[in-house]
């Protein structure tokens, strides 16, 4: 019987099975970070344990550092324990840190994929539900929590039981201005956020052929928010050219093995899934979320939808949403003016968002009132850009060119809205509370966000520029 | 791992969907080192604007003050991994969790800390939610995992289903860890075929093998 991508990569990393009937998966690297690593540093020290491969782990600091310009560790003196922690463990232990200034620093799902780190057909394991994102890559990771990554730190697998596996078939082409978060946003809509639950997706079909492979990693960040374990893309020539001539990417005859070994990875014809389904994007339009789940989504010219006949404890969640996002239903979005814009985060920080943004925002302002920050994903993408001159555009707009961290996604470095204030945002949480108290986040893609920023409003981009992407 | 064998006390009716885990243990606005995890409990929806306790927060209620069980909807602790959404549930006492689903991470956190994820049928759930509600916090519910039963006021008893792998290690309070440990031969066998079929994926100038 044919199989998939996804049992391909499982069947290459399976250990054994455990004496309780678990699956033992053998994870080729992972990354740490300081929000909760400190923790599993101390309990692994308390069991007299040590990292078991070294080799194989690293640690991030990404949520706690300051993003504001120039920062450093003491920039944000909530996050400098938890830095000071990882660096203790990690020299302990022998990990490398990417730390702050190392060129290597950034989020660990924008700084894993970039360096060559992880590849197609490996495993990839973070304390963090976006480990999925490298999934773009056609690599298969899980999302961790604390007492799991100690477990990973001390014995390099992870215990599972094996998930299912779902396919998405993502048909047509995208209309102007949509990219690959809008797809996802698009997904969840029509599958909701516990759609994925207990599956691994394959994200096929036209739509994922087409996607660069920055959209593919975007695509992925976002399968968690599908309630899935994790999300895949199969690797093909794109992703082959993309990895090539990577820091710490195969090379020479090296290459050449790896290369014919990710050429069977993608799934057989004839390989089967669990849930098959497909989402038509022909023609999508950029997307927008206007409640407090990433479900909860809309085309951007569209209205917040109406109360439905619902048992009443969904509708009151309907309705809290609503009140808590301060709309109405049936109300339309475009128009309702923004306080703030956040270009940031590992779902839509690499180079070809901040391009997209900076496409749209040149030669123009930030609406006055409305404080815009753009976060690169990773110090590399922030040399990049500014090889580029996207730091000129963006400030020469008004827009904060801010250092790489998790910045304002999470909240977690104290940067932070002010209650009441709308943020249209390229992450991918619009939980109440999330980017602090009392904020309204919607969720975009980097040009919407970008449109924000300009007209100081939710506007349709399309109307921007008649159209033309 | 305190093994899980049985508990008794109120059970909390907290009747929503897809609650996650930035409501039960936010981050937002800041984070603090060594924080106390009953502090960080619904932080946000704990309180009102002013900073004043929100009296309509069910947790907030006199009578739900110290759940041991929790019974929740659909996909309970979905986003985020952070663990700390089920210490902060610990921190008030909880042990169990009841829900029509939960989050896949979410649910192997539970597992980790020694608390029970106890999934319903929607019949058997229908049922839970309304005897949960008419015992008001005045009268005590027991979960019993070795028997796999619930049992609460007026004869009620439901019986519930878990994986005999996941029971025995909550009912034996398990070490993971160690149970892993266990297959270290296994472990050490596939990293030396590793090491051969697909040596690009552990760059040998920074591999130092340790056990
Ligand atoms: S950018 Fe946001 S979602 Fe991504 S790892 Fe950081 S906090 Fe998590």
């Amino acid at each position: 019987m044919g199989r998939s991508l996804f049992d391909k990569i499982w069947d290459a990393h399976f250990v054994g099975t455990r004496l309780d009937g678990r699956d033992l998966l053998f994870i080729d690297r992972h990354i740490l970070h300081e929000l909760h690593a400190p923790h599993a540093f101390k309990k692994l020290k308390a069991a007299g344990r040590k990292v078991r491969r070294p080799d194989l782990t690293f640690a991030a600091l990404d949520h706690t550092p300051s993003s504001a310009p120039g920062r450093d560790e003491n920039t944000n003196p909530e996050g400098k324990p938890f830095i000071e922690a990882v660096r203790a463990g990690s020299r302990e232990n022998g990990v490398r840190v990417f730390d702050l200034g190392d060129p290597e620093h950034g989020i660990s799902h924008v700084v894993a994929p970039e360096l060559g780190m992880v590849l197609p057909g490996a495993t990839h394991a973070v304390p963090d539900s976006h480990a999925c994102t490298v999934g773009g890559l056609g690599a298969l990771a899980f999302g961790c929590g604390t007492t799991e990554l100690e477990h990973v730190m001390a014995t390099q697998v992870i215990a599972l039981n094996r998930p299912r596996r779902m396919r998405i078939r993502l048909d047509g082409r995208l209309g102007p201005h949509a990219s690959a978060k809008d797809v996802a946003l698009k997904i969840l809509a029509q599958i909701g956020v516990s759609g994925g639950r207990g599956h691994v997706i394959e994200f096929a079909g036209q739509v994922a052929k087409d996607l660069s492979v920055e959209g593919r990693l975007t695509l992925c960040n976002l399968t968690i928010e599908m309630g899935s374990r994790s999300g895949l893309v199969a690797p093909d020539d794109k992703t082959f050219d993309w990895i090539h001539g990577r820091s710490w990417a195969p090379q020479g005859a090296m290459w050449d093995r790896a290369l014919q070994d990710w050429r069977s990875l993608p799934s057989d014809d004839d390989a089967t899934f669990e849930t098959d389904i497909a989402v038509n994007c022909d023609g999508l339009a950029p997307q927008i979320t206007w409640g407090t789940d990433p479900s909860q989504v809309i085309d951007i010219g569209g209205r917040v939808p109406d109360l439905p006949d619902a048992p009443v404890n969904q509708r009151n969640a309907i309705e809290r949403a609503m009140a808590y996002m301060g709309v109405t239903p049936g109300q339309p979005l475009d128009g309702l003016p923004v306080d703030r814009v956040f270009i940031g985060s590992c779902a839509n920080a690499r180079l070809p968002d901040l391009q997209e943004a900076a496409n749209l925002v040149r030669g123009r302002r930030v609406a006055q009132g409305v404080h815009a920050l753009v976060s690169p994903g990773s110090g590399r993408v922030k040399r990049e850009a500014e090889a580029l001159g996207l730091d000129r555009i963006f400030k020469d707009a008004g827009f904060v060119w801010g250092e790489s961290a998790c910045s304002m996604c999470a909240g977690a470095n104290g940067d932070a809205g002010q209650a009441g204030e709308r943020i249209l945002s390229t992450t991918n949480r619009n939980f109440e509370n999330r980017q602090g108290k009392g904020v309204r986040t919607h969720l975009v893609g980097p040009a919407l966000a970008a449109a924000a920023a300009i007209t100081g409003a939710i506007s349709d981009v399309r109307k921007l520029t008649g159209g033309q992407a | 791992m305190k093994p899980f064998t049985r508990v008794a006390g109120v059970a909390v009716p907290f009747l929503e969907d897809d609650v996650n885990t930035d409501q039960i243990a936010p981050v937002g606005g800041g984070v603090r080192f060594g924080e106390d995890y009953a502090q960080t409990f619904f932080r946000h929806r704990r309180r009102l604007a002013d900073g004043t306790e929100n009296p309509d927060f069910i947790f907030n209620q006199p009578d739900y003050k110290s759940p041991v069980i929790v019974v929740t909807g659909k996909n309970f602790g979905c986003g985020s991994s952070r663990e700390s959404a089920v210490w902060a549930l610990q921190a008030i006492g909880v042990s169990c969790i009841v829900a029509r689903s939960f989050a896949d991470i979410y649910r192997e956190n539970c597992l980790q800390n020694g608390v029970l994820p106890i999934v319903l049928s929607d019949e058997a759930a229908e049922r839970m939610e309304s005897a949960t509600i008419a015992a008001g916090g005045k009268q005590d519910f027991t979960v019993d995992l070795e028997e796999r039963t619930i049992r609460g006021p007026d004869g009620l008893t439901l019986t519930f289903d878990i994986s005999p792998s996941d029971r025995t290690r909550l009912l034996e309070g398990l070490d993971d860890i160690g149970l892993t440990m266990k297959s270290l031969d296994d472990i050490r066998a596939f990293e030396r075929k590793a090491l051969s079929a697909r040596p690009w994926a552990q760059r040998a100038d920074i591999n130092v093998v340790r056990d």
